[in-house]
């Protein structure tokens, strides 16, 4: 064990006297409480340390203890379901110093699995193999895996039963005869990526439910997005929807710098809500970290580390993995504060001039990959940018911009009129989209494509003719033009939009996206040569159908498919009575 | 407050608010201090950093008149604190928790660190109960709920200060219970005419009953101002959490709050961030905000509601931007509507709670709140759109829908968003349905069909 004594203290910031020899990064306690700390800079008399928590009280003497290893969380099957600090310290149990959050080291209380071994003894294993599976009372299954690192023979194998999850359940013996003892749980260093055995290209979409994301601008499995949006733009909802309805095995959600409240309603609602593809609470399949914005700053800066780690975790069990940041400009500005402290030479916006290279460290962890046991296992990482006053020329957005594949952009307008998502489908994009296409085209809905395009150029169509129905009035304008403007009103309004809280459209499966996205390609079609008949849209507007179908979204339940399969033939029937009544007539 | 520990003649150098001692004693960081000059005016500072061979402490008053000798500090051993108690309702204090209301000092029950420690997040219960101020603008459009922090995006010469005054004296429990109901109020760097409107219209309506003052005046030290919210919102949290009052906490005004904050940082030489304002400025008014909530198990709740001016009109600048990052929504005044008289002058559009959701609807308010604000904000911004089409195009120009749009929205201004007497939820709802009326049926999306023959169907014949 290393040893140090402080000579200074300001704020996180603490200096001191080394008595050992202290490596970079190496996690350290300070003090009697153990505050966590991290060494950041070393040079042969002075030891500098970033403190995860308030240093009040701290003063010169005062002493550092460190092990040697690198800031390190503790994955075992215990965090499945699970609400955790930064550093992966458990702040689920009230019992410990109540409410509050008192500075300090809190360790995670060992439990107890029933334990079921899937190898036998004499077998040899190696890292990332699969030596068996727990199974907690309630939850989800899960596998214990041999720890990356270690491989050998194995040993001293225990019975299936229950224990403790701190107690071996087998040696391995290595080649040079060395034994490890295996348990349940092992620690990794956070800020290192845990090994895979192979990269794959991610071929298939994570399907989220929306409309404005599955058919618009998909994201792949392994794949990354962000989302910007100024303040009341719904990046939380929109996280916490996704965080809801993807089809993901396993979610970390981590709160990094936001509010409190707005977890404490998550936490009840992912407890009340059930998982529509286990059954079980949405909670058991989520880990929750939770760095309020009122939680000490530099544990902010880690928690981001700390999360995807925890995904990787899972993913090397063969697990799909979507990870939700929210949010990744407090993590920035969590950089930037300590960077500050430490004198560092201020880059761009007074960040720190390797804010981009560890914004890229963490969104490379993102990736579909064949595991260690040779599975399939992805990490999909959806980040929040809140970018200062809504402008995305800011740095954390520009440079998020350059390492991510799908870019959801919050628009402040669409947020006003309570439009949500409020993604702006012009100023977002994907670089998925063809490769879904193909997903989307197997799975049966072959003008999926096609459709995209079409419903993309109608809106740009639409940006265009509203500022020039500012200049001449929307009444001016040609029969085609305002032709344009309602079909694209329509999809706005009747497929784009889609609220988190209704219960009928909060998820759409991907068979309700591709018939709603039939039938408003099917109007837009029919209207056109109605429109070319002669027929002014205005009529067409006033059609009951066309107030259905603007309803669909909230009014159509997944599975009813009769309705729409009814509301589709009332719509052609409709279309077709108009074209024949209507002999050409000018505007009303 | 007892001095454990003094020290004198330590002093070798004074910077600004800084003063550096010589550690002669064994101090921690962040600690409590004070400094008595030989003016004999009592100081208080706060240990700024510490290392074996000096002490910096932070002067949280103006350090005219301190030398270098005859300086005598003293140690708390511990950071700053505040005595509360019982009797800390219908009391006037001064920035810093002294009495200056001329009665006798507070029996102190119990002594709190005013910096107050981070709720954890699974302790929380999710805010969920409306909580009616009387304006049809918040109760209706963006509701309020208890535990929430829904801050008020002013500017100058607007009315924020008599909405504000309005609701602490209107607010109500929509639920029968009648629990306990307090305010504190912090006035932080306001002028003495404001502070005094205060004191006077609370003691009119008799709010100031079950009222707590804490007037940080524009005159005092701008170091004292950073405490104010911190006094001010640990009285808070003990009427909340340790008497189970529902307590509201108006502070006002943010913006000098921040002011403060960048004096401050600045004469202790740092890295400055956007416009001047330190890089932590997030953190720090996170510190303040994110004290608002409930715990589960205990019976109070903390709702804040703090004013802010928005420096320039500019709902980008830094001080309205950092806030809205934090609170859980806002409410913007608008000089526009506050020119045409309509008051309160909510600017809805921009203005949001976000936690409506979770305080209206079924049981609570009305099972059709929810789509009815829907309605009311997609049927408002489309008439904001028909406004300029209008503007360019002239009225005649547009589209019947479109008159019919930019005639409605004149009415929501003045008759839905504009009243004078505080409104009950009922009432706001009603005016609500009633300015729908004046749509055609087919436009209101929003709405399903049953709502529409529920609430609207009577007078509407055919369109």
């Amino acid at each position: 064990m290393n040893l140090a004594i402080i000579e200074s203290v300001s704020g996180p910031v603490v200096r001191a006297r080394p008595e050992g020899s202290f490596v970079m990064r190496e996690a350290v306690r300070v003090g009697e409480k153990g505050l966590l700390g991290e060494v950041i800079r070393i040079k042969e008399s002075e030891i500098v340390i970033q403190v995860y928590e308030d240093t009040t009280g701290i003063r010169p003497g005062t002493r550092i203890e460190g092990d040697g290893l690198p800031l390190s969380i503790h994955l075992g099957p215990g965090i499945l379901g699970g609400t955790f600090d930064g550093l992966l310290r458990p702040i689920a149990d009230i019992s410990i110093n109540g409410p509050w959050v008192e500075p300090g080291s809190v360790t995670s209380k060992s439990a107890h699995y029933y334990f079921i071994p899937q190898v036998v003894a004499g077998s040899s294993l190696q890292a990332g193999a699969i030596l068996g599976r727990v199974k907690p009372k309630d939850g989800h299954e899960q596998r214990i895996l041999v720890p990356p690192g270690i491989s050998g023979v194995v040993e001293e194998l225990v019975a299936e039963g229950e224990y403790r999850d701190d107690v071996p359940l087998c040696m391995l013996i290595d080649e040079d005869g060395t034994r490890h003892p295996v348990t349940m749980c092992h620690t990794w260093p956070v800020r290192r990526p845990r090994p895979t055995a192979a990269r794959l290209p991610s071929d298939e979409p994570m399907l989220t439910g929306q409309r404005i994301i599955d058919c618009m601008f998909p994201i792949a499995r392994g794949g990354k997005a962000a989302i910007p949006g100024g303040f009341g733009t719904g990046k939380t909802v929109l996280l916490e929807t996704l965080a809801k309805w993807c089809n993901a095995d396993v979610i970390v959600y981590v709160g990094c710098g936001e509010r409190g409240n707005e977890l404490a309603g998550l936490l009840e609602e992912f407890y009340q809500l059930e998982d529509p593809h286990t059954g079980h609470s949405l909670l058991k399949r989520t880990v929750i970290i939770a760095n309020t914005s009122n939680m000490p700053v530099a544990a902010r800066e880690a928690s981001i580390y700390t999360g995807v780690t925890v995904a990787e975790y899972f993913r090397d069990q063969g697990l799909d993995v979507a990870l939700m940041a929210d949010s990744t400009s407090r993590w920035a500005e969590a950089l930037r504060e300590v960077s500050g402290l430490l004198g560092e030479l201020p880059g761009e916006g007074g960040y720190p001039a390797y804010m981009s290279s560890r914004l890229a460290d963490f969104y490379e962890r993102a990736a579909k990959v064949r595991t260690l046991a040779g599975e399939t296992g992805s990490v999909t990482i959806i980040g929040a940018v809140s970018p200062p006053s809504g402008d995305f020329s800011e740095p954390v957005t520009s440079h998020s911009r350059r390492y991510i594949r799908s870019f959801w952009a919050l628009d402040a307008n669409r947020a006003y009129a309570r439009f949500y998502p409020a993604i702006h489908p012009l100023h977002s994009y994907s670089t998925d989209e063809e490769r879904m296409a193909n997903w989307w085209h197997a799975e049966g809905n072959v003008h999926w494509q096609e459709l995209r395009t079409r419903f993309l150029t109608l809106l740009e169509e639409q940006a265009h003719l509203e500022r020039m129905a500012r200049i001449i009035g929307k009444d001016a304008m040609p029969a085609h033009q305002r032709y344009i403007l309602m079909c694209a009103e329509l999809l706005n309004e009747g497929f784009l939009r889609q609220s988190a809280f209704s219960e009928i459209d909060r998820s759409a499966s991907p068979d309700r996206q591709a018939v709603m996205m039939r039938i408003i390609g099917e109007f837009i079609e029919q209207a056109e040569r109605v429109v070319s008949n002669g027929v002014p849209p205005e009529l067409i507007s006033r059609l009951p159908v066309f107030r259905r179908l603007m309803r669909m979204s909230e009014e159509i339940p997944d599975g009813e498919w009769e309705t729409f399969s009814e509301l589709a033939d009332t719509l052609n029937k409709s279309m077709v009575e108009l074209a024949d009544s209507g002999q050409p007539m000018e505007d009303s | 407050m007892y001095a454990r520990l003094t020290t004198e003649d330590a002093a070798n150098r004074l910077d600004g608010p800084l003063l550096f001692l010589r550690r002669t004693l064994d101090v921690g960081y962040n600690e409590a201090v004070e400094v008595e000059g030989s003016d004999g005016l009592v100081r208080l500072g706060r240990i700024a950093a510490v290392d074996e061979e000096t002490i910096i402490v932070e002067v949280l008053d103006d350090t005219a008149g301190l030398a270098l000798s005859g300086t005598h500090v003293r140690f708390y051993g511990e950071p700053l604190k505040f005595q509360v108690g019982q009797g800390i309702l219908d009391r006037v204090f001064n920035g810093v928790g002294k009495v200056i209301d001329g009665g006798p000092p507070i029996a102190g029950e119990k002594s709190l660190g005013i910096d107050g420690l981070p709720i954890k997040p699974v302790a929380r219960e999710a805010p969920k109960d409306f909580l009616e101020t009387g304006f049809t603008a918040i109760d209706l459009m963006n509701s309020l709920v208890r535990g929430q922090k829904l801050p008020l995006f002013s500017g100058g010469g607007l009315p924020h200060d008599q909405m504000a005054v309005s609701i602490a004296t209107n607010a109500r429990l929509s639920s029968a219970e009648t629990q306990e109901f307090a305010i504190v109020f912090a006035g932080i760097g306001v002028p003495h005419e404001t502070a005094e409107y205060f004191q006077r219209e609370m003691e009119r309506s008799g709010a100031l009953e079950r009222s707590a003052l804490f007037l940080n005046l524009a005159s005092d030290s701008s170091a004292q101002r950073l405490l104010t919210p911190r006094y001010a919102l640990t009285a808070a949290e003990y009427l909340a959490f340790s008497e189970g009052k529902h307590v509201l906490v108006i502070m006002t005004d943010m913006t000098n709050y921040c002011e403060a904050l960048r004096e401050v940082s600045a004469s202790k030489g740092e890295v400055p961030s956007r416009k001047g304002y330190p890089g932590y400025m997030y953190s720090d008014l996170a510190t303040l905000f994110e004290r608002a909530g409930r715990i589960k198990g205990l019976p109070g709740t903390l709702t804040q509601l703090p004013i802010l001016t928005m420096p320039n009109d500019d709902i980008g600048h830094p001080i309205p931007d950092l806030s809205g990052y934090i609170t859980e929504g806002q409410i913007v005044l608008d000089r526009d509507l506050h020119r045409r008289r309509i008051y309160p002058p909510v600017k809805v559009l921009p203005s949001l709670s976000r936690l409506m959701k979770d305080g209206i609807g079924k049981d609570m308010t009305s099972a059709d709140h929810p789509a009815l604000a829907a309605q009311l904000y997609a049927a408002y911004a489309r008439s904001q759109q028909a406004r300029i089409l209008a503007s360019v195009v002239g009225e005649e120009g547009l589209t019947e829908v479109d008159q019919r749009f930019l005639k409605f929205g004149s009415h929501f201004e003045s008759k839905i968003i504009g009243h004078t007497d505080p409104r009950t939820i009922e009432e706001s709802l009603a005016a609500g349905w009633e300015g729908l009326k004046q749509l055609p049926v087919e436009e209101l999306h929003r709405l399903s069909d049953a709502q529409i023959q529920q609430h609207l169907a009577q007078e509407h014949t055919g369109d």
